[in-house]
C-alpha cells in the first residue's frame, strides 16, 4: 500500500487502536520545560507513580528565565519557584536537566536538534505548541497540554486520533531576500490561522529541498500558526549530515541500522493526501504581518488588505487593525517602529544571527530602536562569538542577551511596552503577546535587521547588494 | 486527574462573538507561573477584562452582570495558539463547563476534554442563532446533552447534534481519564518500548 511519510512514522508508533476512539501512540522522546510540567509532576505524585522512561525524557528551563545576568538568583519569586520545581522534579525522577547556566541550556526546540535528541522517523512531544519545529527532521512532533505531559511521563504514550494529511508543495526558486520565515508567513497568509486545523502537513518541492536544516525548522515551527498540529519534511542528506555525531544520535552499528530505517522515510509515489496545496516560490516576497494573528501577513511592499476583501468576520478584522492602530489600505513600508526582537524557537538559530548581522554590518542601530538579540541556546551564543558576529553587532550598536524564550511570550522581564511597535522574528502577533498592549509585526531576521538600522519598516532589498543572475 | 462527570447541562450562556480567540487572550503568559492548578479563573481573559490597574473594563462581557452561566459561546477558531492547558483550566475555574463554537483549534479542544470541559462544535448558522438568542434575551437557557450529543436552544426548541468519538464520550460521561486507560495497558506499552530503540 502507498504510504505518506506521515503514515509511515505514525503507523509504526501505534501501540493500540481504540475502537471508535484515538490511537495509543508511543512517544520516543519527551521534552519538558518549567511552565507546563509542574502540575503534571504533581499528578504523578498523587497517583504515586514515577516517570516510566526517564531516559526518553529531557528537561530544560527556557520560557520563564531572565536573559540578563543569568548567573544571579532569579529575582521574580514565582519564576524562581517554577524553576526550582523543575529542578527538583528532574532530580527526583532522574531526568537529564539543563537548567540556567548549563552549557546545553536554551530554548527547548533549539536544543533538541542541537544535541541530537531530534531524530528522523521518531515521535516527539512537548508541552509547547511549537514542538512542530522538530518535524524538519522527518519526525512527528507536536505540542501537548499538561494532562498529556502527565500522560507521557507516566506511560510514554499519548492518545490521539490520527490527523488528516495535507501536502504543501512549493516549487521554483525563491527571490532575493526571501527567507524560510517569509515562506512560512506566506503560506499562513494564504491558508489563514485555522486553514490547516485537523491536518498534519508535509512540506515538499524544490524550495524545501534547497532549504537548510535551520530554515526547515523555521517552516515546521510555524505549522501550528495555520492550525496544523505539526509539519514535516522528508529527511535527506542534509538531515543526516546535520545530526551525525551529535551527542544523542546513534553511533557506529546503531547509526548504520538507523540509516536503513531513515532512508525509507519519504512519501511513496502516488500516495493520496486529504488535501494538496501548491504555491510558486517566485510569488513570495519578504513578508510582514499587520494584524493580531499570524495569518494577517502581506508582502512588505503591499498595502494592508481592505476589510471587504477579507473572508469571514469584518468586525474581528477591524478590531484587530484598531488594536494595531493601522488603517485598511495603508502601506507598511515607512512605519516607525520602537523595538526589534531577534530570537525565539522560530528564528533564534545561528543562521538567523548570520542573516541579521550581514545586513547590519557597517551600519548603525537607529536611535529610536531598542533591540533585543536573544540567541536560542548557549551553543548558538558560542557560535555567534566564535564566528565573529558579536564584534560586528557590537560595532553596529547591538548587544547580545543570554538564551531563552524572552520577548516571544514575555513571561520574563522582556516585555514590549503598551502601544509600542516591535518587529519580531518570533511566531505570534496576538494582542499583548509580547507584553500587555504591545504591537507585534512578525517578520524575518532580514526584515528585522532592516528595521533595526532604519528605525522603520524597510524593505531589506533596498539595503542589500545582489549579484545579477 | 479525575474531573466531574458530564451528562446533561442546562444553563444560560455568556456570548463572546469574536473570531480567532487565542489562548494568549484566554490567559496571558505572565499568569502561567504557578506550580499548582489553582486560581486561574481570576485571570481568565485578563487583558480584555481589566485595565492595566485591575479596574474592570465595563464593556467586556464577563463584567456585564446580565450575562452568566456555565456555557461560553465563542466565535470561529476558538482557542488557537499556544498549547497551554492553563487556558482550559481558567475557563473551568471561572465556572464554565462547556464551550461552544463553530470551529475549535485542535490542542485546545483536546485540553478541554482532558479536564472535563465539553467543547461543542456547531454549524456557523446555528452559532449565529445562539448569539441571536442570547442577544434577544440573556436569560435564554440552553441544554447540552452529552448522551444524545445535542445542543438545544430551549426557548425555541431548535437543536443541533455535535460530534465526539465514543471513547472520549465515555470518558466524559464517567469522569475517566486517559492515564487510567494507559496504565491498564502498561505491559503492552513496555513490550512495545523494548522493540523501539532510543
Amino acid at each position: 500500500m502507498k504510504k505518506t511519510l506521515f503514515d509511515k512514522v505514525w503507523d509504526s508508533h501505534v501501540v493500540q487502536k481504540v475502537l471508535n476512539g484515538p490511537d495509543v501512540l508511543f512517544i520516543d522522546r519527551h521534552l519538558v520545560h518549567e511552565v507546563t510540567s509542574p502540575v503534571a509532576f504533581r499528578g504523578l505524585k498523587n497517583r504515586k507513580i514515577k516517570v516510566l522512561y526517564p531516559e526518553r525524557t529531557f528537561a530544560t528551563a527556557d520560557h520563564n528565565t531572565p536573559t540578563l545576568n543569568q548567573h544571579l538568583p532569579v529575582k521574580d519569586p514565582l519564576s524562581a519557584n517554577q524553576l526550582r520545581a523543575l529542578e527538583q522534579n528532574a532530580m527526583e525522577h532522574q531526568i537529564p536537566y539543563w537548567g540556567l547556566g548549563h552549557e546545553k541550556n536554551g530554548i527547548v526546540h533549539v536544543i533538541g536538534p542541537e544535541n541530537g535528541i531530534t531524530l528522523p522517523g521518531s515521535t516527539i512531544v512537548c508541552g509547547d505548541s511549537h514542538t512542530s519545529t522538530h518535524g524538519a527532521f522527518g519526525a512527528i512532533a507536536f505540542g501537548i497540554g499538561t494532562s498529556e505531559v502527565e500522560m507521557v511521563l507516566a506511560t510514554q504514550c499519548i492518545m490521539q486520533p490520527k490527523p488528516k494529511s495535507m501536502r504543501i508543495t512549493i516549487n521554483g526558486k525563491l527571490n532575493n531576500a526571501v527567507t524560510p520565515k517569509d515562506v512560512a508567513l506566506y503560506i499562513i497568509s494564504k491558508l489563514s490561522t485555522s486553514g490547516a486545523t485537523g491536518y498534519f502537513v508535509e512540506y515538499a518541492g524544490d524550495v524545501f529541498k534547497q532549504m537548510s536544516m535551520e530554515g526547515r525548522m523555521t517552516v515546521c515551527n510555524l505549522s501550528i500558526e495555520m492550525g496544523a498540529r505539526g509539519g514535516m519534511i522528508a529527511p535527506d542528506e542534509k538531515t543526516f549530515e546535520y545530526i551525525k555525531n551529535r551527542e544523542y544520535t546513534p553511533k557506529g552499528e546503531a547509526w548504520i541500522k538507523a540509516m536503513t530505517y531513515w532512508e525509507t522515510l519519504f512519501t511513496d509515489n502516488d500516495s493520496v493526501f486529504d488535501r494538496e496545496i501548491t504555491f510558486n516560490g517566485e510569488d513570495i516576497e519578504p513578508m510582514i504581518t499587520y494584524g493580531t494573528n499570524p495569518g494577517m501577513g502581506m508582502g512588505i511592499s503591499g498595502g494592508i488588505p481592505k476589510s471587504d476583501a477579507i473572508e469571514g468576520g469584518a468586525s474581528t478584522y477591524k478590531k484587530s487593525l484598531q488594536y494595531m492602530n493601522f488603517e485598511e489600505g495603508e502601506n507598511m513600508l515607512g512605519k516607525e517602529i520602537d523595538f526589534v526582537f531577534l530570537g525565539s524557537c522560530t528564528n533564534g538559530r545561528i543562521e538567523d544571527f548570520r542573516a541579521f548581522t550581514n545586513l547590519v554590518k557597517g551600519r548603525q542601530k537607529a536611535k529610536n530602536v531598542t533591540a533585543w538579540l536573544v540567541p536560542g541556546s548557549h551553543k548558538v551564543e558560542d557560535a555567534i562569538k566564535k564566528e565573529g558576529l558579536l564584534d560586528i553587532l557590537n560595532k553596529a550598536g547591538f548587544e547580545l542577551r543570554e538564551p531563552g524564550c524572552s520577548a516571544c511570550l514575555a513571561m520574563n522581564d522582556d516585555k514590549i511596552p503598551a502601544g509600542k511597535y516591535a518587529v519580531s522574528t518570533s511566531n505570534r502577533n496576538f494582542e499583548g503577546r509580547q507584553g500587555p498592549g504591545s504591537r507585534t509585526l512578525l517578520a524575518s531576521p532580514l526584515v528585522a535587521a532592516a528595521a533595526a538600522v532604519t528605525g522603520k519598516v524597510t524593505d531589506p532589498r533596498e539595503l542589500m547588494v545582489f549579484e545579477i543572475a | 486527574m479525575a474531573y466531574d462527570k458530564f451528562k446533561v447541562l442546562s444553563s444560560t450562556a455568556v456570548p463572546l462573538p469574536i473570531e480567532n480567540v487565542d489562548t494568549d487572550q484566554i490567559i496571558p503568559a505572565r499568569f502561567l507561573k504557578a506550580t499548582e492548578r489553582k486560581g486561574f479563573g481570576d485571570n481568565l481573559f485578563r487583558d480584555w477584562r481589566y485595565q492595566s490597574g485591575n479596574t474592570p473594563k465595563e464593556h467586556f462581557v464577563l463584567n456585564n452582570p446580565i450575562y452568566s452561566g456555565k456555557i461560553l459561546v465563542g466565535g470561529k477558531n476558538f482557542g488557537s495558539g499556544s498549547s497551554r492547558e492553563h487556558a482550559a483550566w481558567a475557563i473551568y475555574d471561572y465556572g464554565f463547563r462547556c464551550v461552544v463554537s463553530s470551529f475549535f483549534a485542535d490542542i485546545f479542544r483536546g485540553n478541554c476534554m482532558n479536564i472535563g470541559v465539553l467543547p461543542v462544535q456547531v454549524s456557523s448558522n446555528f452559532l449565529t442563532k445562539i448569539f441571536e438568542a442570547i442577544e434577544a434575551n440573556p436569560n435564554t437557557e440552553f441544554e447540552v446533552n452529552l448522551p444524545d450529543q445535542t445542543f438545544t436552544i430551549k426557548t425555541t426548541g431548535e437543536k443541533e447534534s455535535f460530534e465526539i468519538n465514543d471513547y472520549k464520550k465515555e470518558n466524559l460521561l464517567n469522569g475517566f481519564d486517559d492515564i487510567d486507560y494507559l496504565l491498564n495497558i502498561k505491559s503492552e506499552i513496555e513490550s512495545f518500548a523494548k522493540d523501539t530503540p532510543l
